[in-house]
């Protein structure tokens, strides 16, 4: 029961966030991304972490992506030639749909499981100490790759960002 | 089997009464609202419908039921119908966490007063509470309108803020009743209720409820002499009258949380616990409408001051004045 859960939400996450990329309407992408911080944590509860799985819902899905929201509607982006047309239709929302359901259902099934006791998952008890040790040692590649990778996606917003706004203002003076 | 069922039947009685009882609470607030700010303004207030206007509530959900259901051009069409039940369902779900009353004996088994006693209450309410931006914000977004974008963006960083002093004001609560469980924290208050342990906390989460209420003077997302109706401008019908239930719902649940947090929840001499309970989140409510009639809205950038550069420092500084206390009292 644990595992299937286990799995379901995994796939919901993935699935959620690969939407979340690949949409090209920034609030949409939004919704992806909130719809796969929920079943994080519900994963997070499965794992015997009620505590996480509730700040994973404050601090994720309530603050940050609110943040993001409220710069998104600031952008003014300019529209997209999807805007045009005459709003999603019912196939664009289907996957955001099923995903929800999926959620759902995982909490509904979740009712009766008691946190972390859900057999086939281990639980894990660790201390700040050891958490740093598995995180720098064991994991130390992993890290740094996630790490660099954040770097790359910095320098790329940048790289981005940049000549539109050159163009832009190359546009104005010339005007 | 039979105790089973008799359990099940209990609590499904209890739902379907928690239900029925915020939902008219809601309704009928709007209309003690109507006629409390009229009194306030030398008017009668709605006075036709029915004995002393008391029908109103029922006239104005089949009016707005009978109404058109209008979609604008070009609007983000799945959003915009769905932002109005986001706005509701959260407000309604975070009642299942607040306890009205001590637990009472039925055919010999114990019913608690309140939906679940989740031993991360505090945190419940403050994630459903971070949540119910969404509805707002996405409501603003989709309608494709410059009006309800503007209170859109308004109403997402009013709450975003407020939100801060709101949660650092539960700290202390949570610090002195040592629990994130609000039967709990209602049970702490048997010596002396919060709000004579901690005035200062106290007003600073009911400046900040009353902001994420987004009532008179915080109404920035739906002033109306600006932004027309702020995020709710395109909606009509039932539609709208979501958003305007959310917001009464909201009003009782902000009321139900101030009375658990700092006034004692259930608590009191004489009467039943319920019926403490009811008057105190009644108190408030008529609070909260008086406020509405007395004072005016804050411009924009006051209110970001206010939020970010008083209540938060304060609500910081109380939280380490309150641990160094309880410290010291400690030892």
């Amino acid at each position: 029961m644990a595992t299937v859960l286990f799995y379901l939400l995994g796939l919901v996450t993935v699935i959620a966030t690969l939407l979340a990329i690949t949409r090209r309407n920034p609030v949409h992408a939004v919704i992806y991304l909130v719809n796969s911080f929920f079943a994080l944590a519900l994963l997070f509860y499965l794992l015997g972490a009620p505590l996480v799985a509730a700040w994973e819902v404050i601090i994720y899905a309530g603050a940050i992506m609110v943040l993001f929201l409220f710069i998104i509607m600031m952008l003014e982006l300019a529209p997209t030639p999807e805007a045009d047309r005459m709003g999603p239709t019912w196939w664009q929302w289907l996957p955001v749909l099923l995903l929800a359901l999926a959620l759902v259902g995982c909490t509904l099934m979740l009712i009766g499981v008691d946190a972390g006791v859900a057999q086939g998952v281990p639980r894990w008890y660790a201390t700040p100490r050891d958490f740093g040790f598995a995180l720098f040692g064991k994991y130390a590649l992993a890290v740094e790759v996630v790490s660099f990778q954040l770097l790359f996606a910095a320098v790329g917003a940048f790289y981005v960002g940049k000549p539109e706004r050159k163009r832009r203002q190359k546009k104005e003076e010339g005007a | 089997m039979i105790d089973g069922l008799i359990m099940i039947v209990l609590i499904l009685i209890k739902l379907g009464v928690i239900f029925a009882v915020i939902m008219t609470m809601a309704a009928y607030l709007v209309l003690a609202e109507r006629k409390i700010l009229a009194r306030m303004q030398l008017r009668h207030g709605p006075n036709r419908v029915g004995p002393f206007g008391m029908m109103q509530p029922l006239a104005d959900v089949i009016k707005l039921l009978t109404k058109e259901d209008f979609l604008p051009d070009r609007a983000d069409k799945w959003l915009f119908l769905l932002a109005p039940g986001m706005a509701a369902v959260t407000a309604i779900l975070t009642f299942a966490v607040v306890p009205f009353g001590p637990p009472l004996q039925v055919f010999g088994h114990e019913l608690p007063l309140v939906v679940i006693d989740l031993n991360v209450g505090v945190l419940y309410f403050l994630g459903l509470s971070s949540l119910a931006v969404y509805g707002v914000a996405l409501g603003g977004w989709a309608s494709n309108s410059k009006y309800s974008l503007l209170g859109g963006i308004r109403g997402l960083a009013q709450l975003i803020s407020y939100e801060l002093s709101m949660g650092l004001a539960l700290v202390p609560v949570v610090m002195l009743a040592r629990s994130f469980s609000l039967t709990d924290i209602v049970l702490a208050q048997q010596a002396a209720p919060f709000i004579l342990v901690n005035p200062l906390a106290f007003l600073i989460f009911l400046v900040s409820v009353v902001a994420e209420s987004k009532r008179t003077p915080f109404d920035m997302p739906e002033a109306e002499n600006e932004l027309v109706g702020g995020f709710h401008t395109e909606y009509s019908g039932m539609r709208f009258g979501l958003f305007f239930v959310g917001e009464y719902i909201n009003l009782v649940i902000l009321s139900s949380m101030v009375t658990v947090f700092f006034l004692g929840g259930w608590l009191g001499p004489l009467l039943p616990g319920v019926i403490w309970f009811g008057v105190k989140v009644l108190a408030l409510c008529f609070f909260f409408i008086w406020v509405r009639g007395s004072l005016p809205r804050l411009r924009y950038d006051q209110l970001m001051h206010f939020g970010w550069k008083i209540l938060l420092p304060l609500a910081l500084l109380n939280v380490l004045l309150t641990g160094a206390v309880l410290l010291w009292s400690r030892t």
